[in-house]
């Protein structure tokens, strides 16, 4: 409906605003323009650049939690950072953590959504089950596992007769850690995928049909080149995500690094050492880096994208 | 459109035997997703005794509401729920708003530093409170905003993602309709009101819900910048306050099944919107 009227609207101007239309732009915009972003901007340098802009001066002084800037040490946090034994084992555990759940998710979201997408009937249903548990908040779906992977009361090793210390042995904590993540946050990937599965024109498939394409020529030609885009968001989002878990992982041990320390990760330690050791200078020399981190792997990505854009066309 | 209006010219949709392995295939797969939520309502409805049985049985052998009653009775519960009622209409409210203005602002008007603030509203798709958690604490401390609404709403409002969505959605609205205005006289901000916002509504929605979802939902800011029981909400006073009384199961099980119902329910209500939304906004889309 809108597309129609739009178009006709469209048609009808397109001649009288053609003269006029740069001007009106620049008339209009100037003045205007600023005021639309302030808001957000006041908002977003109060809360993001400030605190990045006070963390990356903190850094170089030995604050301690009230803020108070005792003396500047220079580069001190930093060479003590890359000498911490904890820095770097908690770098690895959420790389580990990482590596573990975005292959995972990103097949199972994928699954899931064809799943969901090829039952004809009550889709809704099929909805409302694989992204049930993403609303629920982190603490509860980690409780709820907590409670499922208890060894003597809890269903799973029940359910399978095993007898694993899934919570107290060091090899296991951090696989729960991450079928935890699973169950709970594959909901949010596999509704990108079906949008996308959604987005897909059904002539294709028909052509493909009359062509005399069976469903794996189907799927290989047409549906997974089509989700190309959405894959790279999926995968994209779920690093930057799982780089920085925290709350499942501190639930699910209940507010302790786990066995041997074996689910502590990034940013557990970062708020460790502020808000246990009090020592804010150093968390925020950790969290600088661990904002390296970040935006290189977000660069990364960019510039990867913009590569195969200009190479694949 | 067209989808909807094959399906609805078909007069019955038939069970294939491809259909029926799928359906058969989804029915199990939904059972194993939903087994732990099944899990947590029938402990939730033992007694704390029954609860640490071993070994653990589906079915309570005697039901008893007792661990519902008890959390309304002893704990903050009522409260927690009006916290993150607070706090997550409050962020909504905030980020819709200020988002919307400044997708459009950046997607359709020209000022000077353009550029340079997109940069760095870029910048802040990197930065979270995971990210940079101890130099935002300090920054609220000093703001005097620590235990405090305020210090938990504002953080939560500065999404540079949502921006981001909405800037890429503004970018595709055809230039001509606003221009139409533009000639017939109406200004900027009339052109944003009854123009650009009635055609996003689905956009919004989706961007909306996510943030009603991610802020009810949000557990690390408050954890951080909370200390006062009566002020958490109820991700925050279900993980700290209720396990530090040494775990019972049974009451844990029901609080978390209260902090998940309302989105629940919101979800059914609005999943059609959702995915629709999810389509709009480009966050699936080429």
């Amino acid at each position: 409906m809108t597309v129609t009227s739009a178009e006709t609207v469209i048609t009808a101007t397109r001649a009288r605003t053609a003269a006029g239309s740069a001007a009106v732009r620049r008339k209009q915009g100037f003045q205007h323009g600023a005021w639309f972003v302030a808001p957000f901007l006041v908002l977003f340098a109060l809360f993001v650049i400030w605190p990045l802009l006070r963390g990356l001066y903190l850094s170089f002084t030995d604050a301690n939690i009230s803020g108070d800037a005792t003396s500047f040490i220079g580069l001190d946090n930093y060479s003590e950072a890359l000498d911490d034994p904890l820095v770097w084992e908690s770098l690895g555990h959420s790389a580990y953590f990482t590596l573990l759940v975005v292959p995972c998710i990103t097949v199972l979201a994928f699954l899931l959504a064809m799943l969901a997408h090829h039952i004809e009937r009550g889709k809704w249903l099929w909805r409302l089950c694989f992204f049930a548990p993403f609303l629920l908040p982190s603490t509860v779906a980690a409780n709820l596992w907590q409670w499922l992977f208890n060894p003597g009361t809890g269903m799973i090793n029940h359910v399978f007769g095993i007898e694993t210390a899934w919570l107290t042995d060091k090899s296991y904590a951090m696989l729960a850690v991450v079928i935890c993540t699973l169950w709970w946050t594959v909901g949010f990937s596999f509704l990108l995928y079906l949008a996308a599965l959604q987005g897909i024109p059904a002539h294709l498939y028909e052509a493909a049909k009359l062509d005399g394409a069976n469903a794996w020529h189907r799927m290989v030609h047409i549906t997974l080149p089509m989700l190309r885009h959405i894959t790279g968001l999926v995968i994209a989002l779920q690093i930057l995500a799982s780089l920085q878990v925290f709350d499942q992982a501190v639930v699910m041990m209940d507010f302790l690094p786990g066995p041997e320390g074996s689910t502590r990760t990034f940013v557990q330690y970062t708020l460790e050492e502020g808000f246990t050791s009090y020592r804010v200078g150093y968390a925020s020399a950790i969290s600088i880096i661990f904002f390296v981190i970040i935006a290189a792997v977000a660069l990364a990505r960019m510039w990867l994208l913009r590569n195969r854009e200009e190479g694949g066309r | 459109m067209s989808t909807a209006a094959q399906t609805r010219v078909k007069p019955r949709k038939v069970w294939t035997p491809s259909q029926i392995v799928l359906t058969l295939l989804g029915a199990v797969v939904s059972a194993v997703f939903l087994a732990p939520l099944a899990w947590a309502l029938f402990t939730s409805l033992k007694s704390e005794t029954e609860a640490v049985a071993v070994p653990p049985r589906w079915l309570p052998k005697e039901w008893t509401t007792q661990a519902w009653t008890a959390i309304f009775e002893t704990g903050n519960i009522a409260n927690w729920f009006v916290n993150s009622l607070v706090v997550s209409v409050c962020v909504t409210a905030v980020v819709l708003s200020v988002s919307a203005l400044a997708g459009y602002g950046f997607a359709r008007t020209e000022f000077r530093g353009k550029g340079f603030l997109l940069g760095l509203v870029m910048t802040g798709l990197m930065v979270s409170p995971a990210v940079l958690g101890v130099p935002l604490f300090t920054t609220v401390q000093q703001m005097g905003m620590v235990d405090t609404y305020w210090g938990m709403i504002l953080p939560q409002c500065a999404p540079a993602a949502m921006v981001y969505i909405l800037y890429k959605f503004f970018q595709g609205i055809p230039r001509e309709l606003e221009e139409a205005a533009f000639i017939d006289g109406a200004g900027r901000w009339r052109v944003f009101f009854t123009i650009i916002v009635p055609l996003s509504r689905p956009s919004l929605s989706a961007v909306g819900i996510f943030t009603f979802i991610a802020s009810w939902n949000n557990f690390l800011w408050p954890y951080m910048v909370t200390n006062n029981p009566d002020l958490m909400t109820m991700p925050n006073g279900i993980a700290t306050v209720m396990n530090s009384y040494g775990i019972q199961w049974a009451q844990l099980m029901a609080g978390g099944l209260m902090a998940g119902l309302p989105l629940i329910i919101v979800f059914v209500f609005f999943q059609r919107q959702i995915v629709a939304g999810v389509a709009h906004t480009g966050l699936a889309g080429q």
